[in-house]
């Protein structure tokens, strides 16, 4: 059965790695849903949050072959319920909309939006949420203007005590040692 | 480094260690880019390397200059001959391979080798040039992305655009290519990194944070591997590229010997065990034998050691091994259910697992199961083995002329093909009684790839007979390697299997295109001519009387030597299993 699933992938800091990992998605015709990436809370390791929709089979295939790439360090599989994520959306309507009666104010109040800048011209609202939420303001906010709309790729926490990465590099360091 | 490591306090450990013994770290002195890419390759153990010069590279075979009296370098005819060379040394010696090219079309040129190489797990280091840092991304003069168009058939690849990332990007190289399962791996190097002067010091790397190259086996799975194996009735083991690359091949003997395992083997596994080791049941996959074929799927357990579940081994996955629980053995954990679901993995190095598992498994004997595979090879040589090692037709055969030249050697030489009926024939016919004695394309099939292979092989085991088998087709892919062999004075045997035909592809025309011979048939050069252009001694047979004789002489020249042999136009490579169908359904005609 299909259903989505959020990566997290740690990799060195090196140049090319996302090409590196999106071309294992490519040669298996897995589309990437959303893409994330930063320095993770290690100084020189990098983390990439991605999801995707596939069986739980097709993506552990999948993360075997992106752990096989030299400069990967780990990449962990987790299903909706195993992790806490958010994305952010920014909406820019005329301010014009925002003058002309209160339904827009309305709807920034009602689905806990923020007002970021306003300008004579426009207005950019932004919203923290599941895609869901923040596509289900698109739709309203919509028929007042919306000239223009961005959505940030997802971010991601798992809900797990300790970050596996954590045991991982441990262990990793002990090996070394002994 | 007090960084806010999530949840632990630190983590010290750095990307990479290298080696620290005095011997393994050199003295500290100034050198161009040039002599260091010389000193790296000396210090990692290399005396031979495959190449092609041109504008890129030209400060590295400069600097070459300078140590040709320890640093042997072979001129090749085209690239993808220099990699293919690379890789029959690495295959025979287990050593790195070294290839040497220059950017643009000769990195392309490359890429053919490379790809064989990552598909075959053959550890090779390819070295190219490139235009200078501030030229890169500018569509410069034989600018091409070589990091970009090698990253999907690499182990690793990097582009080197500062002399003091040499050291560092070769000790990382080396130690890619050839731990774990092994790779190619490709070092672009600019123009200006080889001119420049910088404090060189090298030491090999010891690990890479982010690459755990193995794995070690559970004890538990080894357990529960052992108690699979002792309740087994039908137990059949598959002996793949693994056991020789972890030269593993003594501990292979101790296990099937103490359990009495039936084994057969892969293309690439070939050799690892002697032909005729009593439990030697032959090849497997679609021109395998009839009896590793048909019994798979009446085995009761099958242990993958060191193999990688290949299509050209399983045919039909849904209809493999269908009465079968499966042990896996191999080194890289991708393999692990990527084709076959591992009731037991054991991820590791055969080299540990099998002896750790010999010591848990108790003696058996499976001589009923061993005499089925007995009865099916029977079968197999009433019905078509003996036609094809004696045939009653006038024309020769392929499989009699393989049979013969390895008589010929003793048994005992080393057998390089290149790619179609007559690699089929080579693998099914030729006799080995050492390991590392068989190299073929297996994984991308690549026709051209024996000449230069077979060159490579030689020059890695000079003291071994090395014989190429070769069709006119790929003959004629690589051919201008005979210049390499004259040059070089490589005394490599040259069978040439000369059936006017794209053999295989027009086997398949036969069987399965209603004769249909769309561009098939070689109109071809007289291949005599050609071999005395380059110098070559040659023999062309065309009847069967002649046969011994000309193998005498290939096999007592003491320098390189081509037979060119005459065989049947429309022979057919059997038992096949034809394609998509299941191995059950393997056609003995
Ligand atoms: C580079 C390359 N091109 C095409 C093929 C497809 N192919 C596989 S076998 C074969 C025929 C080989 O003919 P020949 O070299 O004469 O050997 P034979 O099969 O007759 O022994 C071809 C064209 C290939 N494997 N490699």
């Amino acid at each position: 059965m299909k259903q989505e699933f959020t990566l997290t992938i740690y990799s060195e800091n090196r140049v090319g790695l996302l090409s590196q990992i999106t071309t294992v998605f490519t040669r298996r015709h897995i589309n990437i849903e959303s893409l994330t990436t930063s320095e993770s809370a290690i100084k020189g390791i990098h983390k990439f949050t991605i999801v995707v929709f596939s069986t739980r089979e097709d993506i552990e295939k999948l993360v075997r072959q992106i752990e096989k790439r030299i400069d990967v360090l780990k990449a962990y599989v987790f299903a909706q319920d195993e992790i806490v994520h958010q994305e952010v959306a920014l909406y820019k309507v005329p301010t014009e909309a925002l003058l002309n009666g209160n339904d827009v104010e309305y709807l920034v109040r009602k689905y806990s939006a923020r007002i970021l800048e306003m300008t004579p011209e426009y207005t950019v609202i932004e919203k923290t949420g599941h895609k869901a939420e923040t596509q289900e303001l698109f739709d309203k906010l919509d028929p007042y203007g919306v000239t223009q709309f961005t959505r940030s790729g997802r971010v991601a926490v798992n809900k797990l005590k300790q970050e596996p990465l954590t045991d991982f590099l441990r262990k990793l360091e002990e090996d070394t040692r002994k | 480094m007090n960084s806010p490591v999530i949840g632990a306090k630190y983590i010290f450990m750095d990307a990479q260690t290298f080696e620290t013994t005095k011997e393994q770290k050199t003295e500290a002195r100034m050198i161009t880019g040039a002599e260091a890419v010389m000193e790296c390759l000396l210090a990692e153990g290399v005396d031979l390397m495959f190449g092609y010069p041109g504008g890129a590279i030209m400060p590295v075979y400069d600097a070459l200059y300078s140590y040709s009296d320890r640093l042997k370098h072979v001129l090749v005819r085209h690239e993808q001959g220099a990699i293919h060379a690379a890789q029959g040394y690495a295959r025979v010696t287990g050593k790195v391979g070294v290839g040497l090219v220059t950017s643009g079309p000769a990195a392309t040129n490359a890429v053919t080798g490379i790809a064989d190489a990552m598909l075959d797990s053959t550890p090779v280091v390819v070295i190219s040039g490139q235009v200078g840092s501030t030229l890169i991304g500018t569509d410069a003069f034989q600018e091409i992305d070589v990091v970009g168009i090698t990253q999907p058939i690499t182990k690793w690849n990097y582009q080197i655009t500062r002399p003091e990332d040499i050291p560092w990007a070769f000790a990382r190289a080396f130690y890619i290519a050839r731990h774990g399962r092994p790779g190619p791996v490709v070092l672009d190097i600019t123009k200006d990194a080889q001119f420049g002067k910088f404090m060189f010091q090298y030491q090999r790397m010891k690990s890479i944070r982010s690459y755990t190259p193995v794995h070690v086996a559970e004890q538990d799975k080894i357990e529960e591997a052992a108690s699979l194996i002792n309740l087994a009735k039908k137990p059949l083991a598959l002996i793949g590229q693994g056991v020789v690359l972890g030269g593993a091949e003594k501990e292979l003997l101790a296990f099937i010997e103490k359990t009495g395992i039936p084994a057969a083997w892969t293309i690439l596994g070939l050799s690892a065990l002697p032909t005729d080791h009593p439990l030697n049941v032959g090849m497997l996959g679609m021109h395998g034998n009839y009896g590793p074929n048909i019994k798979t799927n009446e085995a009761d357990l099958i242990l993958g050691i060191g193999m990688r579940f290949d299509d050209r081994v399983t045919a039909d996955t849904k209809k493999y091994a269908t009465k079968a629980k499966i042990i896996h053995m191999e080194i890289d954990p991708a393999e692990i259910n990527k084709i076959m679901h591992a009731d037991v993995p054991l991820l590791g190095d055969v080299k540990d697992t099998l002896p750790r598992l010999t010591e848990k498994v108790s003696s058996n004997d499976h001589s009923e199961w061993l005499q089925e595979f007995h009865a099916c090879s029977r079968v197999e040589h009433e019905r078509l083995i003996d036609k094809d090692l004696n045939p009653s037709k006038p024309e020769l055969s392929m499989g009699e002329v393989v049979h013969r030249v390895s008589a010929a050697f003793n048994d005992d030489a080393i057998m390089v093909t290149d790619v179609g009926q007559h690699q089929m024939v080579g693998t099914r016919y030729f006799r080995f009684k050492q390991t590392r004695s068989v190299v073929t394309s297996g994984g991308l099939g690549t026709m051209g790839f024996g000449i230069p292979a077979a060159i490579g092989a030689k020059m890695g085991k000079p003291d071994r007979p090395v014989v190429l088998f070769v069709g006119d087709g790929g003959f004629q892919m690589t051919i201008q390697e005979l210049g390499t062999i004259y040059q070089e004075k490589v005394p490599v045997k040259i069978v040439l299997l000369n059936n006017n035909f794209l053999g295989m592809v027009r086997q398949w025309q036969e069987l399965f295109f209603d004769l249909r011979y769309a561009s098939t048939e070689m109109i071809n050069p007289d291949f005599q001519t050609i071999a005395k252009g380059y110098y070559l001694p040659s023999v062309k047979v065309t009847d069967r009387k002649n046969l011994d004789a000309a193998i005498k002489e290939m096999a007592e020249s003491d320098g390189p030597f081509l037979m060119e042999v005459v065989v049947e136009k429309e022979g057919n490579v059997f038992p096949m299993v034809p394609a998509g169908a299941s191995i059950s359904d393997i056609r003995l005609e």
